[in-house]
């Protein structure tokens, strides 16, 4: 069974994907902001993160690049999940090392699809 | 549902009527495009048809049928036809088979000329302009030379989003990989717009497969996915023989993942290189491949 870490501060978000993702066959952890997600990824790295860009204490990216530095010997995929829409965030994910990128609001299609294109679905 | 005693009972009544109507726009669409209705899809005409009521400020399906049968009107004989075809698509659905048409285009440009391929039921577009973005890219990477693609549907209204190329947020996300949106697409509001050189790539038109005669000039592949699952055998049999005239000899058909010609047609035969795909076969191999299948 894989593996995705849902990583979001807002529980309805969490709760959500959770639901989606566990009928695609996958175990669910959650974090609710970037430095909980780093401290999930050292104890025991996930296939997949679904990752949120605005939240509390870390935000999105900065857990990208901290996860980028790490020593985590096996690299997750990561896809952002956020409301950010706009181009030139979704360059900057990309560029920051983001696999993928769901915008925001997104459905079972969406999710399902944009694991596929990652290899996990 | 329990019996009333009296005919005239609301409830005996719609239904009565209802199924009418039903029968009279499963004709039409069958009619005009060889799709049929059955029984387990019949009840998505409501769903269907909700909004063209609405825009025509008519309140039950029998007020519809009621327009369409007494009126003869050309124009919502129309939209009733586009509405109930099913466009349901994605951008590279099923993403392997778009391996295999890579490799068969490679394969035909080594030995000749400019490849074309006929897109046919393309319903939004999002299945051409997937090939689109496939070849710009060879075009770009090894300055490959890009196949001519013919998009084409019975649906006015699915060809029209064709040509536009404009997708919402929730279309744009469905097999379509986000570097692949960022390199072909700009935002425009919420919607995503496909960049001209994108659209500029395929020739768009109106072709009914179940009435119009192939098109012209020859093609080397044919792509026709979720289309024939709801035309009948015979109509399917015709159809198969006009893309087996539409497509050089050895030409290839692309069929969705569910379809087979296998029992449909004599026309064409399983690839034997290009696992999925079928082959247009010679009159002198047709019986061979009959007496083997
Ligand atoms: C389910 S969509 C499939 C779209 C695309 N080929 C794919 O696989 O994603 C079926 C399309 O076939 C079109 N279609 C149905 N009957 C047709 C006919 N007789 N001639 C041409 N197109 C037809 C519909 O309008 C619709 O856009």
């Amino acid at each position: 069974m894989k593996t995705c870490l849902v990583v979001d501060d807002s529980k309805v978000i969490r709760k959500v994907a959770r639901h989606i993702l566990e009928t695609l066959d996958f175990s669910v952890t959650e974090a609710c902001d970037g430095r909980e997600a780093l401290d999930a990824c050292m104890a025991a790295a996930p296939d997949v993160i679904l990752l949120d860009w605005n939240m509390p204490v870390m935000s999105g990216m900065d857990f990208l690049r901290a996860l980028r530095d790490s020593n985590i010997p096996t690299r997750p995929k990561v896809v952002f999940c956020t409301t950010e829409n706009g181009m030139a965030y979704i360059r900057a994910a990309i560029e920051a090392g983001a696999d993928e990128y769901v915008m925001k609001p997104f459905d079972r299609d969406t999710l399902e699809s944009k694991l596929q294109i990652v290899g996990m679905a | 549902m329990p019996i009333r005693p009296t005919s005239t009972s609301p409830a005996a009544a719609t239904a009565t009527v209802s199924q009418r109507a039903v029968n009279a726009f499963s004709a039409l669409l069958e009619s005009r495009t060889g799709q049929q209705i059955s029984a387990y899809r019949s009840w998505r005409i409501d769903t269907a048809l909700k909004p063209l009521m609405r825009a025509r400020g008519l309140d039950t399906l029998d007020q519809l049928a009621a327009a369409l049968l007494e009126t003869g009107d050309r124009c919502l004989s129309d939209q009733i036809v586009d509405a109930l075809l099913n466009g349901e698509t994605s951008f590279f659905r099923e993403a392997p088979v778009f391996d295999l048409i890579v490799e068969a285009v490679a394969a035909l440009e080594a030995r000749q000329r400019r490849v074309r391929i006929w897109c046919a039921g393309c319903s939004t577009g999002q299945e051409p302009l997937s090939l689109a973005m496939l070849f710009a890219e060879r075009a770009e990477e090894r300055g490959a030379p890009m196949p001519d693609i013919v998009a084409t549907d019975v649906s006015e209204a699915a060809l029209a989003r064709t040509r536009a190329g404009r997708y919402t947020q929730f279309e744009i996300q469905r097999g379509l990989p986000i570097r692949r949106m960022m390199r072909w697409f700009d935002a425009v509001g919420n919607d995503w717009a496909a960049k001209h050189e994108l659209l500029r790539a395929m020739t768009v038109r109106s072709h009914n497969l179940a009435a119009d005669a192939p098109l012209p000039g020859m093609f080397d592949i044919v792509l026709c996915r979720n289309v024939l699952l709801y035309l009948d055998p015979q109509t399917k049999t015709e159809v198969f023989a006009r893309f087996a005239a539409a497509l050089r000899p050895g030409g290839l058909l692309v069929l969705g993942a569910g379809e087979t010609v296998i029992g449909q047609t004599d026309a064409f035969a399983p690839s034997r290189d290009l696992r999925g795909l079928y082959e247009r076969v010679d009159g002198a191999t047709v019986a061979a491949a009959t007496a083997a299948g």
